[in-house]
């Protein structure tokens, strides 16, 4: 084989529009995480080494062929069952949270696994029930669904276990679940919803509280979010200038390369910088879809679908969050947060939508 | 036909499922425009908002405290500066084990039990948040020693700061007063006068004295920087620099010189001198003693200084100049003088006979005279030059007591002089009205008899007479007494000279003041009263002795010093100017339970003139280990 043939069948099962949009993005975050960490290498060596896992794993699952895929629902989706269990049990507390695993070699948090399994799940589910779906294997989904959720919110991370519900119900709404059934959840939630305010933890509260009033504790729960919007609205049309944001390089952002790195993109790029972020993720969130469109079988339909509209929420929440219109749940900034463990997750997504996307001839046929 | 099925339920299921992708993109698209309309308005429309927040955030404005202007005697000798020093201090928020903490530092650095006090009682005056001096002026040593062990201490840091000193110490302490930590009472005070402003950062304010008088002329404009901060507060560069502009030299009229050989007078004798140039009511020599160490409140006073100062017999923190009221004794005969003159109550050659008692008509009560026996035929001049007691009684019951207030109020006399220092008394010049407000009584002529001598109700203090003694030696035109004499802008350097102008002219008949200034001389002659006080001097001083009493005499019992317990004895005044013809300076003494005026305070009134007059620098007052109850009684005083 020559060198070009190689590089051919190793690209083959890329899709090259979204890979660009992904690049676009991985670059901001190096070039922003540069600037939030003052000017440390380490960190963006670290998120580089991060990137290039986080890219073999796309690699490898864009190569695997679809039903390989799809024998990994059950097994990814037992596991992450048994270790959330075993989370409640044994896991190691943190911040007042249960969501670590110590396994022996590496501390995990399962929850994590489960944004993967849950709709690979659902959708492997609805797959196998296509043909004679009724509303019956709707409810199994949704118990599919609450299980884990139930088990993460209890840890409790609620943030997590509110973006998971939503891939979930993204399935569960491509796969046709009916308007009237949506309807009545709909107005169930509502009704539930001072119970559910009960249940909550009390800094949760404190948050959604903050949310509507975050100058109300200036100095304590509402500071992330009055940082945030000060970082925000500073920047200006044009921005403050790389590596220029007072509020950035005078620490005053809190968890700036994670959580809040939109806030120091946002000061120092302006409004000009978000409109250019807004259209990459348009841009990549669009080849979601459009790989959904053409995606051939019911499940790599659904689980596109969930991929690229659990993206979509993903960037809005913590583009919302910082901007102050969302309460401040712990949601990285899709593909541009430092973080191993979002930036693997989000790759094995994007790894499977490149299969489902180069794969679906070879299935046809 | 069942592939056919198959076939349109897979199309249906296709476009099913393609309509719900699109729902999805439009909900994701409106996701999208949410977070687009929230950045137009929060970095478009609400940009300068948020500017401002975030420069509120990043910059701080940094007080820089101007250095307090000093203050020098007319001769350019300084009597207050500051001195930049070391101190050693905490913040008690920061530590969580106060006690032990310094304990610690009591290992590396002199801590005596006076400075816990001190730091105890800072602590209950202060924020828990304000840094407070544990100990001042460290030694090189010391900060070395502490610097090296800093890092066990956290919440403990040394400091350089300016500190106020008073080299003359206690012997000016009356004078310039202090300065002090501000408190409450002065912030509210500040904030009245819209100056919180400009004492951002400054912790010490004046609080007594020249030092309080002249507070905004010696604070200063406090200085400016803003600095772009951290969020823990920490600076990181300076963005903007306006300097600070110190405090206002005042050049004051004392002239330190004079006032320490005024102290060093007095030896071991409490009371108050005061010299002023009578022909622009400059101060200078103003002296109440005993005084006390002003450094003490500079610091902050502990506890058991405070005490001691506060219960002390000898009332070191009285400013008798100011505040203190004694009666005036026989030194009002001058001005007795010049009211009966006025009045025509009396002509200078009117002469009574003296048989050394004095009774009200229809009264068989005797006031006598300090002589038995009585001075023989008396007329104006000798009645001062003898300081016969008979001839003012009488003087003062013909002129009655409405006539006497009327014309001493003149002089200053129950009033203010209006003296650049705060807290002054206005002391007492009594009259019927005053009577009937007081005590709801009638005046009586036996009231009017002792008030003719310097004694019943009336009150002086001794500024009060040293500016009557300064108007009379000036012959009548009066300036207000005051110590500023000039004022050096720190900023453009410019001195403004204080204005003299007199105050009031009291349109003396020349026959009348020449004739008591002639009494007033012979007093200092033999034959007088105070022969001692210009015994050998080049110049003629003209001076009136007093005595004022303490404890209330019998009638028929005689006044015997031995036998007296020393804080019973009589207070010694002694009002003079010289030289006579053209007096250059009028200097009154009280000498408190001195005896005799001619005694003790001529003397020292002597020694301050002979300085400021001739230059000369007294010797030694007293041998050591000798008390002034033992000092030696001159025969020829009396009074």
């Amino acid at each position: 084989m020559t060198r070009q043939q190689i590089w051919q069948k190793m690209t083959a099962h890329l899709d090259l529009p979204l890979l660009a949009g992904m690049a676009l993005l991985m670059v901001a975050s190096l070039l922003t995480l540069y600037s939030a960490s003052d000017h440390s290498f380490e960190r963006v060596m670290a998120q580089s080494a991060n990137i290039l896992v986080g890219l073999c794993c796309l690699w490898v699952v864009a190569n695997l062929p679809l039903h390989y895929l799809m024998r990994t629902a059950v097994p990814i989706y037992v596991l992450g069952i048994v270790l959330l269990i075993g989370v409640a049990l044994f896991g190691e507390i943190s911040h007042g949270a249960r969501r670590w695993l110590n396994i022996g070699v590496a501390t995990i948090q399962p929850s994590e696994l489960m944004k993967v399994g849950v709709p690979l799940m659902m959708a492997w589910y609805f797959e196998k029930y296509e043909t004679s779906l009724s509303l019956k294997n709707y409810v199994v989904a949704a118990l599919l669904l609450l299980l884990p959720v139930g088990l993460i919110a209890r840890q409790p991370d609620l943030g997590t276990a509110l973006l998971i519900s939503a891939s979930g119900f993204y399935v569960l709404f491509l796969a046709g679940l009916s308007w009237r059934v949506m309807g009545g959840l709909f107005v169930a939630a509502v009704a539930s919803a001072p119970l559910m305010w009960s249940m909550l933890h009390d800094y949760q509260r404190h948050r959604i509280e903050m949310l509507f009033d975050p100058t109300q504790d200036a100095l304590g729960k509402g500071y992330h979010t009055i940082q945030g919007m000060i970082a925000v609205g500073s920047g200006g049309i044009l921005g403050k200038g790389y590596l220029n944001g007072t509020q950035t390089h005078l620490d005053f952002l809190p968890e700036r390369t994670t959580d809040f790195i939109f806030a120091v993109y946002s000061e120092e790029f302006g409004l000009v910088g978000n409109l250019i972020l807004l259209a990459i993720y348009f841009f990549v969130i669009s080849r979601g879809f459009v790989i959904t469109a053409n995606a051939s079988t019911y499940f790599t339909r659904l689980m596109a679908g969930s991929i690229t509209l659990t993206f979509a929420t993903y960037a809005f929440v913590n583009m919302g969050m910082v901007s102050g219109i969302l309460p401040i749940v712990g949601v990285p900034l899709p593909l541009i947060s430092y973080g191993g463990t979002s930036m693997l997750t989000l790759l094995l997504g994007f790894g499977m939508l490149m299969s489902i996307q180069t794969h679906k001839k070879l299935v046809k046929s | 036909m069942k592939n056919r099925v198959e076939l349109k339920n897979h199309q249906r299921e296709i476009f099913n499922f393609r309509l719900r992708l699109f729902i999805g993109m439009g909900f994701t698209l409106l996701l999208l425009g949410i977070l687009l309309a929230r950045f137009v308005y929060l970095q478009a429309m609400r940009h300068d908002y948020y500017q401002t927040m975030a420069e509120r955030n990043r910059i701080s404005v940094m007080p820089i405290i101007p250095n307090r202007g000093l203050i020098l005697d007319r001769n350019g000798l300084v009597l207050a500066h500051n001195f930049s020093g070391y101190t050693l201090e905490i913040t008690p928020s920061k530590v969580s084990d106060l006690p032990t903490v310094i304990n610690e530092l009591a290992k590396l650095i002199d801590i005596q039990p006076r400075d816990r006090k001190r730091f105890k009682k800072l602590q209950t005056e202060s924020h828990n948040f304000e840094t407070l001096m544990i100990r001042s002026r460290l030694t090189d040593g010391e900060v070395a020693r502490f610097a090296a062990q800093q890092y066990r201490f956290p919440g403990v840091e040394i400091k350089a700061r300016l500190f106020r000193e008073y080299p003359y110490s206690d012997k000016t302490a009356h004078l310039l007063g202090y300065i002090g930590r501000i408190n409450q009472a002065d912030e509210d005070k500040l904030d009245d006068n819209d100056q919180l402003a400009n004492y951002r950062g400054t912790d010490y304010i004046g609080k007594t004295g020249l030092e309080q008088f002249y507070e905004t002329e010696l604070h200063g404009t406090t200085g400016i920087e803003q600095v772009e901060v951290d969020s823990a507060g920490r600076a990181v560069r300076v963005l903007s620099h306006t300097p600070p502009i110190s405090g206002n030299t005042l050049i004051l009229s004392i002239d330190a010189k004079l006032q320490d050989i005024a102290e060093q007078a007095f030896g071991d004798y409490r009371g108050a001198l005061v010299a002023i140039d009578p022909r622009n009511g400059e101060v200078l020599a103003f002296v109440s003693r005993p005084g006390y160490d002003p450094s003490l409140f500079v610091d902050g006073i502990d506890e058991e200084n405070w005490k001691a100062l506060n219960t002390s017999l000898d009332h070191p923190l009285n400013n008798r100049v100011l505040r203190g009221q004694y009666p005036s004794g026989s030194t009002i005969k001058p001005f007795m003088a010049l009211a009966g003159l006025f009045y025509h109550t009396r002509s200078p050659a009117q002469a009574i006979s003296d048989p050394g008692f004095y009774t009200l008509s229809g009264s068989s009560h005797q006031y006598r005279d300090w002589k038995k026996g009585g001075h023989g035929s008396v007329d104006m001049f000798k009645a001062i030059v003898v300081s016969c007691d008979t001839y003012f009684y009488g003087l003062a019951v013909d002129m009655g007591i409405d006539n006497i207030h009327n014309y001493l109020s003149r002089f200053g006399f129950g009033k203010k002089t209006g003296i650049d220092l705060e807290g002054e008394t206005s002391g007492l010049l009594p009259s019927q009205e005053w009577k009937m407000k007081r005590f709801k009584q009638k005046w009586y002529s036996g009231d009017t008899v002792s008030v003719g001598i310097g004694q019943g109700y009336s009150l002086v203090t001794p500024l009060q007479l040293a500016a009557a003694t300064a108007t009379l030696a000036n012959d009548g035109v009066g300036y207000k007494p005051h110590l500023l004499k000039e004022v050096k802008n720190s900023a453009t350097n410019q001195i403004s000279k204080l204005e003299n102008k007199p105050e009031f002219d009291l349109k003396l008949e020349p026959a009348s003041i020449d004739m008591v200034k002639r009494a007033m001389v012979a007093v200092t002659q033999p034959g007088g009263t105070a022969v001692a006080a210009s015994a050998g001097a080049p110049y003629s001083i003209g001076g009136k002795t007093g005595t004022a009493q303490v404890v209330g005499m019998k009638q028929g019992e005689k006044y015997d010093a031995s036998k007296l317990d020393e804080r019973h004895r009589d207070h010694a005044w002694f009002i003079s100017f010289a030289p006579a013809d053209k007096p250059k300076v009028a200097v009154v003494v009280l000498v408190e339970n001195g005896g005799h005026g001619g005694g003790v305070a001529a003397p020292i009134a002597r020694k301050v003139m002979d300085y400021y007059l001739l230059g000369k620098i007294p010797a030694p007052v007293l041998p050591k280990g000798i008390k002034p109850a033992d000092a030696p009684q001159l025969e020829a005083e009396h009074d």
